[in-house]
């Protein structure tokens, strides 16, 4: 198995960690139907592969927003909540019923709260996922301390060798940016691909904020990020790195390594050339010098424009007041000056905000821009959501504004969250897109590449695959009064008594004249007087 | 008659081009009093994007009108204001028309010699009723509910124009075309169903077939106008069918009518109440509250079997309250006919009540509304309660007018001026 850590200081001031864990397992389900012989690859995932035909799985947990103006594009971009993609193998029939099950399966082992996931925020996109699908679901979950522990036990080595030593609850979620993930999926062994093996990547995105973790110093180390050390290599790993991004700090003058390593490696990642020094921590050497001593004096000169700006960027928000109706606005950047390209957009809204197809308006610098490709899915009420897919065109240093106008539905009361008046969320819509690269990349298509730059294989090396999650959306529903309900029944069902009891008697009774009756004391005569056989008064 | 009628029709045509015209009329194509899931025109047009985008438009829970309906906005969507205007102008010449011609039959020597001398000012004169087809006509043309309901372009009109139809050629004695405009009406919405009982009373009468469970002519009667009814609505279903090529419509349309999945607030008592109902019971009480609308149907036509008019009245009444989705065009339809019985004036008990009221709710309907919606500072219960009010209103004028009705036939069977034994002046009470 191969580990890495990837640490990029950003323009900033905050240190972006990336760990990548990858374990490949060869063993070919569709001719066996038992597997026993696990060895690297955690056993409770390999049943899940083998018992509900997934080719394909990806699922990730994310704490916060990536701020792409500030932060750059990430290795692996993953919007806020947790989201879950399944690509099932072409021999399983009931889709929605296996569906489930996963999704129970994978809140077990993940100590997630998967299962409300259902057909209400589960969609299949037609373009967006290829091959990376059936079903999704984008929604939003605090991701918490007991979702890190089920993760690490996945790791070969646990949490006691190797990288995963520093993964230490406490410090991991004191970010402002952290997402675990998951991506199990076939990959060829050879360049004919006659056999393929399992490939399980983990990975730990994380962030840390200069001011929130306490530095007063603008001086970073290992143990001061992670408050752990590195003890000793992970001994079924067969490749253990560090990569420490210096791509901006070529002549040393923004800050420097303690200790210096002689290794450098070049690599392209999204587009950009980038050069990392590297520590193999599976070398004696290493270790003896860099224990906990990685020091990165950071001293940061004011200019945050030298920054590559993302090519690709995105934005949501739901504009409109009151509760009755709202528009929903994506703002798409592309920040390319001379080139266009296509953007796939993929928006999953929740069938109590129903969406007005006939009110899409799509405009790029202040013109019309219509899209060459809609995929629109309806949604139904309290079954599935809306599915909105497009391809638009954007052009060169523009901003595309995407509009939609919707309307808020009433819930039944028993349909609100617990706390109704905090909102609903709306999950991330996703924007992907082979990006024109700037950078002209060289054509040395060496097998050594580190991990993190080969996630997404682009098909031309002029371009690479970019996707980006916008905000997930906070909208306001109108809500009924909730300790009402016998109230209004009774009111309600007085009234159409009323109606009922007018109409009833007027259909069984008839006019009659109404002769006075007498009063009490008369009446009392009368009757003494019928006892006496005299005629009454 | 067809001067003052064309000068009405100018004078509602100009107010409603007017509002058109203004910015007034994105404003009123919102209010949920005015549309509802059923009519809305927006949904109109949503239906129709996507029928261009190549979805079904059933496929989502959006668009709820029917296939016929789609037919005819896909080659009207660009005349639509012309469309509504000509179908209200349309259904009140028609009415006018109905009522012009049911006067027309009666002749006042006749009905002046079956009743007690002392009746006969409860008669209506022909100078007092020369007017009333015009007042009929102006009660549904400038009435403020039908002016909404028309520049919010709400296919309600389209269903008040059909029924207008029916009505008129019930009256007019024209079986076949009755059976199917009812049918017609009762494809569009479910509930016209109901009307079939005084169609076919007031058609028995005029043919002179005695209503009577024994009589062979009653029944073959009932069977020749079931088969034209049920004969037509099972042609414009299959039609609609092979104009989208799926039954997709049929749970859609009248599924959504029944069963009431969406719940957004409007002039009925069906919202809040399965907003707000247990889960448990929640099929029960739609099945009691969709009986209801149906359930007045037999007691009144037994009750009123000589009246089939009045008849019509009380059943587009009932409709209009207890239908799931109301709105203030259904209402209007039948506020149209009081006219028609102004003779029953003087024997009204709570109408000043009940005007006071209705005008009341309607002008605190987008008071509450906006406080609840977009002040924050109301909440539904304060809609609701207006939603409540407003019902109970309708419900005391409708039964105010029953009540009067029966009462000026009492008194023509008995006498107006009634004595007690011992020569005092009677009150009549309902035993």
């Amino acid at each position: 198995s191969l580990e890495e850590l990837v640490i990029r200081p950003l323009h900033s001031g905050d240190i972006y960690t990336s760990f990548q864990f990858r374990t490949l397992w060869e063993t070919d389900f569709t001719r066996e139907n038992k597997v026993s012989h696990y060895r690297l690859f955690p056993k409770s995932l390999g049943q899940v592969i083998s018992k509900f035909s997934v080719r394909e799985l990806h699922i990730s947990f994310t704490q916060g927003y990536w701020r792409t103006m500030q932060w750059g594009q990430p290795y692996l971009p993953s919007p806020p909540g947790a989201e879950l993609w399944v690509w099932f193998q072409d021999s399983l029939t009931d889709v929605d019923g296996t569906w489930k099950e996963l999704t129970n399966v994978l809140s077990g082992i993940f100590c997630a709260s998967l299962n409300f996931i259902d057909s209400t925020n589960t969609v299949q996109p037609s373009a967006s996922f290829k091959p990376l699908g059936i079903g999704n679901v984008t929604d939003h979950q605090i991701v918490c301390t007991e979702n890190l522990t089920p993760w690490k036990k996945l790791l070969p080595c646990g949490s006691k060798a190797g990288l995963a030593v520093l993964l230490k609850s406490e410090k991991l979620f004191h970010s402002s940016f952290h997402s675990q993930a998951v991506h199990i999926r076939p990959v060829c062994k050879d360049d004919q691909c006659k056999t393929t093996s399992w490939e399980l990547r983990q990975t730990l995105n994380v962030v840390f904020d200069l001011h929130n973790s306490g530095q007063g110093k603008n001086e970073w180390s290992l143990f001061k990020m992670f408050s752990r050390t590195l003890t000793e290599a992970c001994p079924v790993a067969s490749s253990s790195k560090i990569y420490i991004d210096i791509t901006d700090n070529s002549q040393g003058e923004q800050f420097e390594l303690s200790p210096a390593t002689p290794l450098l490696s070049q690599a392209v990642v999204l587009g950009d050339r980038r050069t990392f020094s590297v520590y193999d921590l599976t070398q004696q050497i290493t270790f003896g010098t860099i224990c906990n001593v990685l020091k990165l004096p950071v001293t940061y000169s004011a200019h945050a424009g030298d920054m590559l700006r993302p090519l690709l960027h995105a934005e949501r928000y739901v504009a409109g007041y009151g509760l009755q109706t709202g528009e929903i606005h994506t703002l798409m950047y592309n920040n390319h000056p001379y080139r266009s390209f296509p953007v796939l957009l993929l928006d999953s809204v929740p069938w109590y905000l129903r969406l007005y197809i006939h009110t899409l308006t799509v405009t790029s610098k202040g013109k019309d821009n219509k899209p060459s490709y809609i995929h629109y899915q309806p949604s139904k009420d309290r079954v599935r959501p809306h599915l909105l897919e497009m391809l638009v065109q954007l052009p060169p240093n523009s901003v595309t504004e995407v509009t939609l106008q919707f309307e808020r539905a009433l819930l039944k009361w028993t349909e609100y969250t617990p706390d109704p008046n905090h909102g609903f969320y709306v999950g991330s819509s996703v924007i992907s897109s082979l990006v024109p690269s700037i950078v002209a990349m060289d054509t040395n298509n060496s097998r050594e590449r580190p991990l993190f730059s080969s996630f997404f294989p682009s098909k031309e090396e002029s371009s690479y695959f970019v996707r980006v999650y916008t905000e997930p959306l906070l909208v306001n529903l109108p809500t009924p009064d909730f300790s009402m309900p016998y109230n209004v029944i009774c009111l309600t069902c007085t009234v159409v008594a009323v109606g009922y009891g007018s109409l009833y008697n007027l259909l069984t009774r008839s006019f009659q004249i109404e002769e006075p009756s007498p009063g009490l004391a008369k009446r009392i005569a009368n009757i003494i007087r019928k006892m006496r056989g005299v005629p009454p008064l | 008659m067809a001067a003052p009628l064309t000068l009405l029709l100018l004078v509602a045509v100009t107010v409603r081009a007017a509002l058109f015209r203004s910015s007034l009329s994105e404003l009123i194509s919102e209010r949920v009093e005015v549309v509802s899931p059923l009519t809305a025109w927006k949904r109109v047009i949503e239906g129709l994007a996507l029928l261009d985008l190549g979805v079904s438009p059933y496929s989502g829970d959006v668009f709820h009108e029917t296939p016929l309906t789609i037919y005819l906005f896909h080659f009207l969507v660009d005349y639509a204001e012309v469309t509504f205007m000509v179908s209200v102008a349309g259904s009140s010449v028609v009415v006018t028309y109905l009522i012009l011609f049911q006067f027309r039959k009666q002749k006042f020597a006749l009905e002046a010699d079956r009743y007690p001398l002392d009746c006969l000012e409860l008669i209506r004169s022909p100078k007092e009723m020369y007017y009333i087809p015009l007042k009929v006509a102006m009660f549904y043309l400038l009435n403020p509910f039908t002016i909404l309901s028309c520049v919010a372009k709400s296919t309600c009109g389209l269903n008040n124009a059909i029924i207008a139809l029916f009505i008129l050629s019930t009256i007019k004695g024209n079986v076949l075309l009755s059976a199917i405009f009812l049918s017609l009406a009762t494809y569009q919405s479910i509930y016209p169903l109901t009307l079939c009982a005084p169609a076919l009373l007031y058609l028995m009468q005029r043919q002179y077939i005695p209503v009577n469970f024994r009589r062979a002519s009653f029944w073959w009667f009932i069977v020749q106008y079931a088969f034209m009814y049920l004969g037509s609505l099972f042609v414009i279903i299959c039609l609609s069918f092979f104009l989208l090529g799926s039954w997709d419509y049929l749970p859609s349309v009248y599924g959504f009518i029944l069963s009431v999945p969406d719940l957004t607030p409007n002039i009925g008592l069906f919202w809040y109440f399965f907003a707000e109902m247990f889960e448990h019971f929640r099929l029960f009480f739609l099945c009691v509250f969709q009986i209801n609308v149906f359930f007045y149907t037999i007691p009144l036509s037994i009750k009123l079997k000589e009246h089939p008019v009045f008849l019509i009245f009380m059943q587009l009444a009932v409709i209009s309250i207890f239908k799931s989705y109301p709105t203030v065009g259904d209402i209007s339809l039948y506020m149209a006919f009081l006219p028609v019985w102004s003779h029953l004036h003087r024997f009204l008990r709570n109408i000043f009540l009940v005007s006071c009221v209705l005008l009341a709710c309607s002008a605190l309907f987008p008071v509450l509304w906006h406080l609840w919606i977009y002040a924050g500072s109301a909440n539904s219960n304060f809609y609701y309660a207006i939603t409540l009010l407003f019902n109970v209103a309708q419900i005391l004028l409708v039964s105010d007018y029953f009540y009067a009705f029966l009462r000026r036939e009492h008194h023509l069977t008995y006498g107006l001026y009634l004595k007690r034994k011992d020569g005092s002046e009677a009150t009549l009470v309902l035993k």
